[in-house]
């Protein structure tokens, strides 16, 4: 099973040992299942889970201009963060297209950090860090000496009490707040963020500290329901929650307004940014596309891949995501169509490898905490 | 370990046939089940009175993650498909070599010897991953 050009997370061996089903994704060797999907699932939307996205990239920027050299980068607004604060955001390139969809968390005036996708590291790492090194702020990779711990759920605030008056603190933390703290005995920093449309913090910390966390809130979390939770729930719940994932929903070929990420541009911000022009082109012509929200009416399972076609059969658009929703109870999916066949209750057909499956556009996202 | 019934000869696809009553019950393995992960959907592409040809598709299995196809073991004449797993899909993670059976064929029950026994399908198995 083992293979050798797999990277491994400092939680590799907790995995192994929680009988976690490992799978390669993005270059790491991570686990997929522990318990199964839909059990997991429900853990977190009714409870909590406990989520090892160590593969995830870290980028530390410190200096005077390094929250500008990030501004001039991302689409959203860096220069109206303060500090403790972090924001969701797209990363365009000169076409307006996306490179990246990325965190970016001001942990000081000074001191800033951004964290991108896995699979595009290798493409961010000196995107980022030539753009630093021109305006004299320091970069540095921190990616292979910190893990990233998502806990998340209902309970998961619960949880991070037990670790005694600084967990208890990060209830006080308002949604994309973050704390530098301690949890555990491990010095770490918490944000209040998340990808599966729950509650929850998000906790960054040393390597060397990581299994002693992972235990520590395992442990904690156990009288609260809380179960590790792998990638398969971790996409089943946030596509429910309509978060995109990028390489399946964004990419280089889509841009930010035909996304519905429209809410991240911010093309009136003092800093100019990469694909700031194209944007505005693209925002002044129209889109034709919009990623939409569906529900299979007929018996079948969307799949990225499958063509959606219009009433008389003519492929029109691509799913980008779809499973089941185990919290919604249907069958759902994400996928580009003509604008025209954007509205909600607008009836497609998708085709699941051959088998013509009507659907129906709805509103998303297809889950919204109470 | 994963369950090989010894009543049944298996496919290198990770099904199961069964010579019972005078039809063959065809099926997917505990390996397969634990594969996949929590069913959600099967979807049986042929009726009552089609004939398959061996190694042929006749349906798909899907979970949350990710769907497999179907392949007839042995070729036939579908004598009854099983409705049951069009609303209860799970019964195939709860039942995989009993309730969850996915079609009967009426053929040639001697084709079924030529089929994996179950001790080389456990060798299979044990060569893959």
């Amino acid at each position: 099973m083992a293979d050798e050009t797999l990277a491994e997370t400092p939680l590799h061996a907790e995995h192994v040992a929680l009988g976690g089903r490992m799978v390669p994704f993005a270059g790491y060797e991570m686990p997929v299942q522990y318990s199964g999907v839909k059990q997991e699932h429900l853990a977190v939307r009714t409870a909590a889970g406990l989520f090892d996205v160590s593969h995830m990239g870290e980028m530390e920027l410190t200096g005077a201009a390094a929250g500008e050299v990030i501004d001039a980068l991302i689409t959203n607004n860096a220069g109206k963060l303060v500090d403790g604060q972090a924001v969701y955001t797209c990363a365009c390139n000169q076409k307006g297209t996306i490179l990246d969809d990325l965190i970016v968390y001001r942990l000081a005036a000074e001191r800033w950090l951004v964290v991108c996708n896995a699979s595009n590291r290798d493409k961010m790492v000196p995107h980022f860090r030539t753009a630093a090194e021109k305006a004299g702020v320091a970069f540095d990779d921190a990616s292979d000496r910190t893990a990233l711990i998502a806990l998340q759920g209902p309970k998961a605030l619960a949880v991070a009490a037990e670790s005694g008056d600084d967990g208890k603190a990060l209830s006080d933390l308002g949604p994309f707040r973050l704390a530098e703290t301690t949890l555990f005995g491990v010095k770490v920093i918490a944000a209040r963020t998340g990808y599966t449309g729950e509650d929850g913090v998000e906790i960054f910390c040393a390597n060397d500290d990581a299994v002693a966390l992972w235990r520590a809130i395992l442990k904690a979390g156990e009288a609260h329901g809380l179960e590790p939770a792998g990638l398969a729930a971790r996409d089943t719940l946030r596509l429910e929650a309509r978060l995109s994932l990028y390489g399946n929903d964004i990419d280089e070929t889509t841009n930010p307004i035909e996304a519905g990420l429209g809410w991240t541009v911010k093309l009136k911000k003092p800093t100019p940014f990469l694909g700031q022009e194209a944007i505005r082109a693209i925002k002044a012509e129209g889109v034709s596309r919009k990623l939409v929200g569906f529900e299979m009416v007929g018996r079948g399972i969307a799949r990225q891949g499958y063509p959606i076609l219009d009433g008389d059969g003519n492929e029109v658009g691509v799913c980008t995501s779809g499973s089941p929703g185990p919290t919604v109870g249907k069958n759902i999916g994400l996928g580009y169509v003509p604008v025209a066949m954007a509205e909600v209750g607008t009836r497609i057909t998708v085709d699941c490898r051959g088998r013509k499956v009507d659907a129906e556009v709805v509103k998303t996202p297809f889950y919204k905490r109470a | 370990m994963t369950d090989i019934k010894d009543d049944r000869r298996y496919t290198k696809d990770h099904e199961w046939a069964q010579a019972k009553d005078g039809e063959i019950l065809i099926g997917i393995t505990a390996y397969a089940v634990e594969q996949l992960g929590d069913i959600t959907l099967v979807n049986i592409d042929v009726s009552a009175g089609d004939t398959v040809e061996a190694g042929k598709g006749f349906g798909t299995v899907e979970s949350v993650k990710t769907l497999a196809d179907l392949f007839a073991p042995i070729g036939g004449k579908i004598t009854r498909i099983n409705d049951k797993l069009e609303d209860e899909p799970e019964l195939v993670n709860d039942d995989c070599y009993g309730d969850a059976w996915m079609v009967a064929i009426e053929g040639d029950e001697a084709a079924i010897a030529d089929l994996l026994d179950p001790s080389d399908y456990e060798k299979f198995l044990s060569e893959q991953d």
